[in-house]
């Protein structure tokens, strides 16, 4: 082992990680502390005094039925935004892998969403489905449905749901087709050789070995459902008709800074944080052990 | 089992053409070895019969039947890749399954057959193990196994053996052998090496620059090369090539000066005064000390293999350096002169223009 005297006492070290740690701590632990501590006060309606009330703003907050609604609302939003944008991307990467024409020009022209802002991406979507402009609302008028997410809560639910998965199907396109050119090209062959068609090939070779790709992609779009499509949801619907796309990342700003619950909207915004830490554990966990195959 | 036809086969990308029309034809039961230098198309060739590149040109036939179009399942053949491309995500049994099941065995004859060539290639005890659990040999093992439970028509190997060491490589060398010995399934192999060559092979395709340049028995090929290229490619250290004059009735060849080689009864009389490359085999030289027409080569080092000396020299001052193997352990200075002689019909005589075999 090296003897610490081999090396000689420099500032440098700590001169190169200051800037990192101080990003970390005004970005990150300051605001973060901050959360936790308004979760455990209580500020009257008019801000005249604030009251340290420890726990009474989670327990509110567990007892309260639109909070629930919130929650149930995230997971179904998470849970179709992801599956939608990775199979969608799973589908697109294959097709990519396999076509050799044009496939610079297919590739560039998939990456391009990654590029648009979320707010513009939803005001993009807004336009396109707008009960009285929008092309698509048109078509779909004219087809005998009648179309208008400002009323349907159901409807402003899957417009979110397929701007903020139109969003992230770059993203997994890119992670899935690096995962898929990795895949030496004799496997296929050999399958190909042993009896196996396109899909078939697919489904036993392919997406089995892009396992560790697949659950890292799940785990960071469930992070992006979570907290990333404020902006989307904010362009779109601004959480309405009646709260019906309110999911939590939007309920914390809606109760914060309209509803000025301050310490309600902090004790929400320490729940998803757990939430987060949670997910981010998990993923290098297995990140660490790798996906078993 | 099946005999592989291939006639004026050709493949070309876009503009470039890559193989110029190969044909041949292996006989059912055969074991032919494609070798030549990297980049010559060997591979190619072999993905061609496999079905894995589409044909530019030609037609390859297989048990009779035009292949040309068929997809590579349909083809019945079965394929040991270079990195063996076991699945890694499947245990060995599974991997030595997948076929079978696409084929739809039953169950019970997938385990008579995975069982059965587990045993012949020792592979009995890793069934339940991932390709990574294994070491190089047995990775190769069950790439062969996985050919072996289909009993296809035809077996293709590229460069199977390249990815092993040196003393793995040989022991497998003379395991395939064996097997094929018991199989007698018709095997196509690809090499660039060519102890490899010459020890499986019953014929030997040597491709050079996409076109097949000899096809024959590895004993023809070494005694007989067609062209210049064989010659230098087959048999190792590879022969001496110089270049010499060929006297006026063709039956000696000058080389420098008045160094002088005696040819074999017929000579060449056709190529008389003519120059022309000369090659002799390494081997094939002797230390004749009496003989008053010894050619005397002037040693300039000698490598030391216990079983043989290599000898490299020049004759009077060609440029090039010849090399010499004798038999034994020799000390010799560097600068003696050693007188050599060779037996004419040790002599091969090539086309300095064309290559070809004279
Ligand atoms: N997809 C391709 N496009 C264009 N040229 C190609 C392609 N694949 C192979 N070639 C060319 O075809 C020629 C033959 O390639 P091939 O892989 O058959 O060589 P090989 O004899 O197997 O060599 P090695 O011993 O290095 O494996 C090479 O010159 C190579 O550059
Ligand atoms: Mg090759």
């Amino acid at each position: 082992m090296l003897k610490r005297t081999h090396f000689n006492p420099s500032p440098l070290p700590y001169l190169l990680v200051t800037p990192q740690i101080l990003i970390t701590i005004i970005f990150f632990i300051w605001p973060a502390s901050q959360a936790v501590f308004q979760s455990l006060l209580v500020e009257d309606a008019f801000g005249l005094k604030t009251e340290f009330v420890w726990f009474d703003n989670f327990i509110e907050l567990f007892s309260d039925q639109i909070y629930f609604n919130s929650f149930g609302k995230t997971i179904v939003f998470s849970s179709l935004v992801a599956f939608l944008s990775l199979g969608t991307a799973l589908i697109l990467a294959a097709t990519a892998d396999r076509i050799v024409r044009g496939a610079t020009t297919y590739r560039t022209l998939l990456i391009w969403p990654y590029a648009v802002a979320p707010v513009v991406a939803g005001t993009l979507w807004m336009f396109i489905f707008d009960p009285t402009l929008g092309i698509v609302a048109y078509m779909l008028d004219m087809m005998g449905y009648d179309w208008n997410h400002r009323l349907n809560g159901n409807q402003a639910m899957a417009l979110i749901i397929f701007a903020a998965s139109w969003k992230q199907i770059s993203y997994n396109f890119l992670f899935f087709l690096a995962g898929m050119q990795a895949i030496p090209k004799s496997l296929t062959e050999a399958a190909a050789i042993d009896g196996a068609g396109p899909a078939w090939r697919f489904w036993t070779i392919i997406f089995p070995l892009l396992s560790p790709t697949t659950f890292f992609l799940l785990v960071m779009n469930i992070v992006y459902a979570f907290f990333e499509t404020f902006g989307i949801v904010h362009a779109v619907t601004k959480g309405g008709p009646a709260g019906a796309t309110e999911i939590m990342v939007y309920k914390v700003y809606n109760d914060g800074f309209i509803g000025l619950d301050l310490g309600g909207s902090a004790a929400q915004s320490v729940v998803l944080m757990v939430i987060v830490i949670t997910l981010t554990v998990i993923q290098f966990r297995y990140i660490e052990r790798k996906v078993e195959y | 089992m099946a005999e592989v036809i291939l006639e004026k086969v050709v493949k070309a990308y876009g503009k470039t053409e890559v193989i110029h029309g190969i044909s041949t034809a292996i006989a059912d039961g055969e074991f032919i070895v494609i070798v030549g230098p990297s980049g010559c198309g060997k591979s190619t060739v072999l993905r061609m019969i496999a079905g894995l590149e589409k044909i530019s040109g030609g037609i390859i036939r297989i048990d009779g039947r035009e292949v040309n179009n068929l997809e590579p399942k349909d083809r019945d053949i079965a394929m040991v890749f270079q990195n063996y491309a076991l699945y890694p995500h499947m245990t060995v049994f599974n991997n030595m399954a997948y076929g079978l099941k696409l084929r739809k065995f039953t169950k019970d004859e997938i385990k008579h057959r995975v069982d059965q060539a587990a045993q012949l290639l020792q592979l009995d005890g890793l069934l339940e193990r991932k390709p990574r659990q294994l070491s190089g040999g047995q990775r190769q093992r069950v790439a062969m196994g996985r050919c072996i439970v289909r009993e296809p028509k035809v077996f293709l190997f590229d460069e199977p053996l390249s990815n092993l060491d040196a003393k793995l490589r040989v022991q497998m060398r003379l395991e395939l052998r064996k097997l094929h010995e018991r199989l007698k399934v018709t095997s196509i192999y690809v090499t660039h090496d060519q102890v490899e060559a010459m020890t499986l092979g019953d014929r030997l395709i040597v491709i050079n620059e996409g076109a097949a340049e000899q096809i024959g028995s590895p004993l023809e090929l070494y005694e007989k090369p067609a062209t210049k290229f064989v010659a230098g490619f087959i048999g190792s250290p590879s022969m001496n090539f110089i270049e010499a004059r060929l006297s006026r009735d063709g039956q000696s060849a000058n080389i420098q000066g008045d160094v002088r080689l005696a040819l074999s009864d017929d000579g060449a009389p056709d190529f008389g005064d003519r120059k022309v490359i000369i090659g002799i085999r390494p081997e094939h030289f002797n230390i004749s000390e009496s003989n008053p027409q010894a050619i005397p080569l002037s040693v300039d080092h000698i490598e030391i293999l216990g079983a043989d000396t290599m000898v490299y020299g020049r004759f009077a001052d060609t440029p090039d350096l010849i090399t010499i193997r004798l038999p034994d352990i020799h000390h010799f200075k560097s600068e003696k002169v050693l007188p050599l002689s060779v037996a004419p019909d040790k002599i091969h005589i090539f086309n300095k223009d064309t290559g070809a075999r004279i």
